[in-house]
């Protein structure tokens, strides 16, 4: 008995909840309701749309996201804060690097210490490949939606690559968690350049085939330019950053407008789009993948020796062979695995150019070894927020790409 | 910076109430009823045209319990600011800032769902990352991580006493 009452209570709720997501065609069978996802292929991830439909005109997208919540930030609460890295490669599971380094930033930032400039020169190193690859499987995804096969198998041949690097250096291909609080987890192997360098002569070549197989290719503009317009005053007012931004024609890059990790060093252009259409944010990408390019390849030539992390105590252990001798280090250590070190109490923000927009880090201290609160800025979510903007009045075909090129991650979304 | 914080203090001689510099970032606490006011003017005036970010946080046990920060962003002078809002434990409420930044709507929803912080005149209050029939407020402090800790006893009646929360 209780269990039904409990039934209509829920149908009463969720049809309530359904007359302030639609139009009142909807309810009078005008327009139909029509369920996309959570398990479609062209979501990317487990995200729900509820559309609003006119024939084939959308009429009302209503995103419903929470499938991936996990709880992240209140799990942050509870480690201490060099075992909260782990957590933020998950958020955003396609650039891992980039959440590593956005937190590290900021503990180092709260902490008032600095990586030493060889390991600033790695971050960005690893931070472009991350964002090469992120983009590559962008591609591959966004061109399968839009039923461009060859192109997904080539982009995660590349992928693998890079990979392959990653697992070089940590020995982990996906969640590397190579960052730490003051610098690296430790030096890059000896063939780490080499295979860099490889990569680097390889890539372009790929790229160009890529822009053959699609930059002029009339299917494809068919199909994306003047899809899922966007002007800029909109984009500003919805928080929309990264090359969804800069795609309507804002060269807004936080690697040049806000430089962290010595990005200052390095000579790149930020490419920018006019339309801020699904073609905008195509050429868009490629035109980054090019300059990420060319940010490696002056961090490799350039890359300075020395340490990898910092030698201030107060958050690097002290090194293995002086815990044979020295009592004070023994307990030291055992104090930094234990306790973690205590950063004074105050709050930071550190955002950083992820491949979607910018990562922000939110950590309010409390003086404890742990932080009172972590809050991610996820660029997923505040995207995903302005797809009704962008899809109201195209076809049902056209949400698919540009669901495609907004580049969500649902792990980032619902944290 | 600085010449911003002189003109916000000669504008809102009463509203704000302390500002806060900690290793280069600048908070300005406002009250509520100051908030959206001193938001728009933010926006109009001081080119803030991007809200970056909004999130709730727990200052259990202190009083007022929670606070909403208000990441702002100014594209045109590439500065940020943080607006922080104090409130109390047994009211905790907001007026929204959706008609300064539509962006806001999402994360007021979040801050909601996750801290139980309301937002007043938010068009669509609704939980946005928890199913719509979830109790509590799961990033309040008083909600505990893990729930049920490993008990090295028998004795039923210790266990429920030391953990209302094994019973379930």
């Amino acid at each position: 008995m209780a269990e039904a009452e409990h039934a209509t209570q829920l149908t009463e709720l969720t049809w309530q909840q359904l007359r302030t997501l639609v139009s009142e065609r909807a309810l009078t069978g005008e327009t139909m309701l029509l369920n996309m996802g959570p398990q479609h292929p062209s979501t990317h991830g487990v995200l729900r749309l509820l559309l609003e439909l006119d024939g084939e005109t959308v009429v009302n997208v209503a995103p419903d996201i929470g499938f991936l919540h996990t709880g992240i930030e209140k799990s942050c609460e509870h480690r201490t804060y060099q075992k909260v890295i782990p957590l933020t490669d998950r958020i955003d599971y396609l650039s891992p690097l980039s959440n590593n380094l956005a937190y590290c930033l900021a503990v180092e930032r709260l902490m008032d210490v600095e990586a030493p400039p060889r390991a600033q020169y790695i971050r960005v190193i690893l931070a472009e490949l991350t964002r090469l690859a992120s983009h590559l499987v962008w591609l591959a995804t966004s061109a399968l939606d839009l039923a461009a096969m060859s192109v997904f198998l080539y982009c995660f041949r590349e992928r693998e690559q890079i990979l392959d690097i990653f697992e070089l250096c940590s020995g982990q291909r996906m969640m590397t968690s190579f960052f730490r609080v003051g610098g690296l987890w430790r030096d890059v192997p000896e063939e780490f350049e080499e295979a860099v360098r490889a990569f680097l002569d390889y890539l372009p070549r790929r790229l160009d085939e890529y822009e053959e197989m699609l930059t002029e290719n009339p299917l494809w503009k068919d199909r994306t330019i003047g899809i899922g317009v966007i002007t800029q005053e909109q984009a500003i007012q919805w928080g929309v950053t990264g090359p969804s931004l800069r795609a309507t024609g804002i060269a807004w890059d936080l690697r040049k407008a806000m430089p962290y990790s010595s990005y200052d060093h390095f000579d790149f252009e930020v490419p920018v789009g006019s339309n801020g259409d699904v073609y905008d944010r195509y050429r868009v990408r490629l035109a980054e993948m090019r300059q990420s390019l060319r940010i490696i390849r002056q961090a490799l030539d350039n890359l300075p020796g020395g340490p990898v992390r910092t030698p201030d105590r107060k958050v690097t252990p002290p090194p293995k062979e002086e815990l044979a001798y020295s009592m004070e280090s023994l307990i030291h250590h055992f104090k930094l695995w234990t306790e973690g070190f205590k950063p004074p109490e105050g709050e930071v923000y550190q955002a950083v150019e992820s491949p979607r927009g910018e990562f922000g880090v939110y950590i309010s201290s409390d003086g404890s070894g742990k932080p009172r609160r972590v809050h991610f800025r996820a660029p997923s979510f505040v995207h995903l927020q302005a797809l009704p903007l962008m899809a109201k009045g195209g076809l049902v075909a056209d949400l698919v790409a540009i669901i495609g090129s907004i580049d969500i991650v649902l792990g980032e979304a619902d944290r | 910076m600085e010449a911003l914080i002189a003109r916000l203090r000669e504008r809102f001689p009463t509203a704000i109430q302390d500002v806060i510099t900690f290793r280069g970032e600048t908070t300005v606490v406002v009250p509520r009823e100051a908030l959206v006011e001193v938001c728009t003017y933010l926006r109009d005036e001081e080119g803030f045209n991007m809200l970056a970010d909004l999130c709730a946080v727990d200052y259990l046990p202190r009083t007022p319990r929670f606070a909403v920060n208000y990441h702002l962003l100014s594209l045109d002078h590439r500065q940020r600011l943080r607006v922080k809002v104090f409130v109390e434990e047994e009211d905790p409420a907001v007026p929204t800032v959706t008609g300064v930044w539509p962006g806001a709507n999402w994360h007021e929803r979040e801050a909601f769902d996750l801290m139980g912080i309301r937002f007043e005149g938010h068009p669509d209050p609704r939980r946005i990352l928890l199913p719509a029939e979830w109790e509590g407020h799961p990033l309040r402090k008083e909600i505990p991580v893990v729930v049920e800790e490993i008990a090295y006893s028998f004795n039923k009646a210790r266990i429920y006493a030391e953990k209302p929360f094994a019973r379930e």
